[in-house]
């Protein structure tokens, strides 16, 4: 059992508390204090003598022409900064000159990994692209870390901007609500556009082990088609189809299930059972074992948190 | 094809310094959502389409609307949009 401190007010963790908070003035009772004089309003004008005095000190801080030792510090200020940058330069360029010349078959970055990826890599994982290939199968540790990652930041955004529907109904503030302004020419465009934004961020996904692209650029590209969408027709019609309901459904099973994949290659690969999935040739659209249901799952995850990253600044709420 | 590529890469560094330089915030999002697309362009010229896709993406679609949605908050905007402001509310 602990003892309850009794003398926990002038304990150092409670003075660093006040200290942090700024509750703690270190000038009290050590130093004579005027207090505050009067505020007076009459009609437009505010008279503060307070506020009056503290401009005259400003002004008469900022005048260099008197204050000699502000120019002092201005042009050694503008002049170090300058020097710094310079310096920052000179340092980034001398590291570029070292680095090894790109396409050197000789250079560090072309040894038997790479190979291994090369030669083998479509054998192994029946991906005919082969950075998501190597994303995805040989790095999956790495995009199953940085999935989470966005998840979490994802969650941290909610926690520090999220508002309940009621304080979004009635904040003074409501810029978002002028937000689906009656542009013709925007809507017209948009309701032509999404479509064929969300249609290639879908093919970027789907064909991410045949060609260029995968979960994360197709996720971003859904992710900006929503936000077009939102800014054009608001809010309200977004929720029609995409609320906080069905963010959180999608969110959190796509992050479920991307798990559950991974935890089952994980446990085949550590103890080396052969995988239950099988490879099918490559080139076909239903190929390359995981890779697909891994790049769907990368890919609602990404767009979901686009969509939420942008709903929460705008509004405080999907 | 040489000379193309001099294009994008002299067109990326002066919109990497105007968009330093630059005052006015609302401008100075724009010009590094072009700096975003000419990245773009030079990512696919150096054969790797998939960070061209995801350049074009994040950079210049879902970061520079972040942007935007900040400085609005930050009340940046309403110097540069002026009375446009007030028409929108009516």
């Amino acid at each position: 059992m602990s003892r309850v401190r009794d003398d926990y007010e002038k304990s150092l963790w409670n003075r660093l508390t006040r200290w942090v908070n700024g509750e703690s003035d270190p000038f009290q009772g050590k130093m004579e204090m005027e207090p505050l004089r009067e505020t007076e309003v009459t009609g437009d004008s505010v008279y503060n003598p307070d506020l009056l005095d503290r401009k005259k000190v400003e002004q008469y801080v900022e005048d260099t022409q008197k204050n000699k030792e502000m120019r002092a510090f201005r042009i050694l200020y503008s002049m170090s900064s300058v020097a710094l940058c310079l310096l920052l330069i000179a340092v980034l360029l001398l590291a570029v000159s070292w680095l090894p010349v790109l396409g050197d078959p000789n250079g560090p970055n072309n040894n038997e990994v790479s190979k291994r990826y090369i030669e083998k890599g479509m054998e192994e994982s029946g991906a005919v692209n082969m950075v998501t290939n190597m994303i995805l199968s040989y790095r999956g540790f790495d995009t199953f870390g940085e999935t989470c990652v966005l998840f979490i930041a994802a969650t941290c955004v909610i926690v520090l901007l999220r508002k309940s529907e009621e304080e979004i109904e009635n904040a003074k503030e409501q810029d978002w609500a002028y937000e689906p302004k009656a542009d013709a020419i925007l809507q017209k465009v948009t309701l032509i556009l999404v479509p064929i934004i969300f249609l290639y961020g879908f093919y970027i996904i789907l064909n991410g082990h045949l060609s260029p692209g995968g979960g994360f650029s197709g996720g971003a590209t859904i992710g900006a088609g929503l936000i077009l969408y939102v800014t054009t027709f608001g809010f309200h019609k977004t929720q029609r189809f995409f609320d906080e309901k069905t963010y959180e459904i999608v969110k959190v099973g796509a992050l479920t299930l991307y798990s559950i994949t991974m935890i089952y290659y994980f446990y085949t690969g550590a103890n080396l059972i052969e995988s239950m999935i099988p490879l099918g040739t490559p080139g076909d659209i239903l190929s390359s074992g995981m890779i697909l249901p891994i790049n769907i799952f990368v890919g609602l995850e990404v767009a979901c948190t686009m969509y939420a990253f942008f709903a929460l600044f705008r509004r405080g709420g999907m | 094809m040489e000379m193309f590529k001099v294009i994008l890469l002299v067109f990326l560094i002066v919109c990497a310094i105007a968009a330093s330089l630059i005052r006015n915030p609302l401008l100075s999002v724009i010009v590094f959502m072009s700096y975003s697309l000419i990245m773009s362009i030079i990512w696919f010229l150096l054969e790797s389409p998939d960070l061209a896709i995801t350049e074009a993406a994040v950079g210049a679609g879902v970061s520079s609307i972040l942007f935007f949605v900040t400085l609005r908050k930050l009340k940046a905007l309403s110097e540069a949009e002026g009375g446009k402001n007030e028409q929108s509310q009516r």
